[in-house]
């Protein structure tokens, strides 16, 4: 009966209820989609890197995982590298930064496509001239850019040569010697990959790499696919509980308005309710079960919504901005979304619990 | 609950009300008893006190001094909790504006109270199944209050009343928002109720004909009882 008492108010209300539900959804999906867009930015790096076929990443020091430096290890090193036992190849790339969360990757052309596998085009040609760029097919959908189009970044125009399937480390390809002649850094790169012999021999050459080159940061890449976390990316966690924080601070006080407005509708119901003797806990019971009520459709709605947002997304800038669905924060969103609705509902809660029955059924 | 030969018990009754720095005497001295299966009607103009009164016996108001006892609870000592408990078990209301939750069936309307007392709401029980047919609105269960006329909705309000088995029924102007043939059939059905099933009945009006439907007449002035008669009934 509290229930269909519930119900049946939520029902009354259609506007009202639409309105908060829609308003607690707002959180939830804000929740669900930054934390996806997080986890699908880690999960995408996660398959760029395994994509280039490598079993140790070198970077320079005072590097970390997921900050790219400017080129600063000599290219000699990749020579040197090269040589070392167990070995088979080494790369270098030189990263540049071209907007946004979106970087250019400078490869030596033959070397990468020897340790990758080579790219796989879906139309156009390999990079020749020193203007030449390989985008991936997300990237050129996001830009718009077609094979012999003309793409803008670091400050000169490049030619599109050719666009292939996404997955090899970066979504945007030119020389690698071009990249550093444009940064002004000839003879450096950012980082390099190594291919061994036997890939599983990778933690005994990394462990053999930190005695020798002292204060090189390396990992094997497959320690590298686990250690590329959310919670590993510097301030991208403190970034989620900002999200978190706000989405509980929307949740509490779009409900808390919201069960202020229908505490002060129902005044003369709940007087109604009053004087057949219902306890203080017989109402507060009823504006919270409408508060949870709230709070579950508004987390439903916001779960649909991230699927929304996903899609958008998806249409817009799949490279920079991928989307996950992360099934593990739905019940976290959803908590959150109730929880502040439930704590939201508790001042309206106590205003209808003290109020006089007498003042109550006189209310119009 | 106790079976005292008075249910409603009031002595040297006052309630003061504070409106900033005035003080408004709102009852003043009452003294009232009110035998088990009695219908009494409280008359009286506006500002007399019969509403003070009844909103007192019913739990809904603390008095200021005095002592109230109903269905054996000193409502005079009594706190909000035990005023609510007064109202969950032993009084149940009728107004004049029905006071039915509006986005409830009639049914929906009767299992509330009969939840909010603590009573199986599930199915009703033969002898509320013999009152709503009393009333006329077994066949009107299943509509909300905006579906059903004036009369309709204060026989539903009646039935959700009498739910609970209420040791008292305070009726507030039952008949002030009905007409004629309406407020006759309502007050009937008050005075059958209170034959029948000897419920007791207090009930305030300020229509002297329906008045006289009660065993006895208190009328108030000012804050006190002036008169107290019997009726013809």
């Amino acid at each position: 009966m509290t229930f269909k008492l519930v119900w049946e108010n939520v029902r009354h209300k259609p506007l009202r209820t639409l309105l908060s539900v829609l308003l607690i959804a707002g959180p939830v999906t804000l929740i669900l989609t930054l934390v996806g867009i997080s986890h699908g930015f880690v999960e995408d790096s996660k398959k760029r890197s395994a994509g280039v076929g490598a079993d140790v990443l070198f970077k320079a020091p005072g590097s970390s995982l997921m900050q790219f430096s400017a080129a600063t290890l000599p290219d000699k090193l990749v020579g040197a590298l090269a040589a070392e036992p167990h070995v088979v190849q080494a790369t270098g790339t030189v990263v540049a930064p071209i907007g946004g969360f979106d970087s250019m990757i400078g490869i030596e052309p033959t070397e990468f496509t020897r340790m990758s596998g080579g790219f796989v085009f879906v139309e156009g040609k390999p990079l020749n001239g020193p203007d030449d760029i390989l985008v991936d097919t997300w990237y050129a959908a996001q830009r718009k850019l077609k094979v012999g189009g003309k793409f803008t970044a670091l400050g000169r125009d490049w030619n599109v040569a050719g666009i292939v399937e996404p997955g090899k480390l970066s979504h945007v390809f030119v020389r690698m010697s071009v990249l550093q002649d444009l940064l002004g850094n000839l003879g450096h790169v950012s980082q390099i990959f190594l291919k061994l012999d036997d890939p599983a021999r990778a933690p005994a050459v990394v462990a053999a790499f930190k005695t020798k080159y002292d204060g090189y940061p390396c990992w094997p890449m497959a320690d590298l696919q686990s250690l590329l976390s959310v919670d590993n990316v510097p301030l991208l966690k403190t970034f989620i509980n900002v999200i978190v924080g706000i989405g509980v601070f929307f949740g509490f006080t779009v409900v808390s308005l919201s069960m202020y407005m229908a505490v002060l509708q129902r005044t003369r119901e709940i007087g109604i309710l009053k004087s057949m003797g219902a306890t203080k806990s017989f109402v507060m019971g009823l504006i919270l079960a409408e508060a949870f009520l709230l709070g579950l459709g508004g987390t439903a709605l916001g779960i649909a919504l991230s699927y929304v947002t996903k899609s958008v997304m998806m249409a817009v800038a799949p490279a920079s901005l991928p989307q996950a669905i992360v099934y593990i924060w739905w019940p976290i969103a959803g908590g959150v979304a109730m929880g502040a609705a439930v704590l939201g509902a508790v001042y309206p809660g106590m205003l209808a619990v003290r109020q006089d029955p007498i003042e109550a059924l006189a209310y119009e | 609950m106790n079976s005292p030969k008075s249910i409603i018990r009031v002595r040297d009754l006052w309630k003061v009300y504070k409106m900033g720095k005035v003080s408004v005497e709102a009852l003043r001295g009452v003294n009232l008893e009110v035998p088990s299966g009695d219908f009494l009607s409280v008359v009286g103009p506006s500002g007399s006190g019969k509403s003070t009164l009844f909103n007192i016996v019913g739990g809904m108001t603390p008095p200021t001094s005095g002592e109230v006892v109903v269905g054996g609870l000193d409502v005079s000592k009594a706190g909000d909790d035990g005023r609510t408990e007064l109202r969950r078990k032993y009084v149940s209301f009728v107004f004049q504006k029905f006071n039915l939750l509006p986005n409830l069936t009639a049914r929906d309307n009767i299992r509330t109270a009969l939840q909010i007392a603590g009573m199986p709401s599930k199915k009703f029980a033969p002898d509320l199944v013999d009152i709503l047919e009393l009333l006329g609105i077994a066949d009107r269960l299943d509509h909300k209050p905006s579906e059903l006329s004036g009369g309709e909705q204060q026989r539903v309000a009646i039935a959700r009343a009498l739910a609970t088995h209420p040791a008292i029924l305070l009726a507030d102007e039952p008949t002030g928002n009905l007409d004629t043939a309406n407020s006759l059939a309502v007050l009937d059905l008050l005075r059958d109720l209170n034959s029948r099933l000897g419920q007791t009945i207090l009930m305030i009006t300020h229509n002297a004909e329906a008045a006289e439907y009660g065993h006895r007449v208190v009328h108030m002035r000012d804050g006190e009882i002036v008169e107290t008669r019997s009726t013809r009934v």
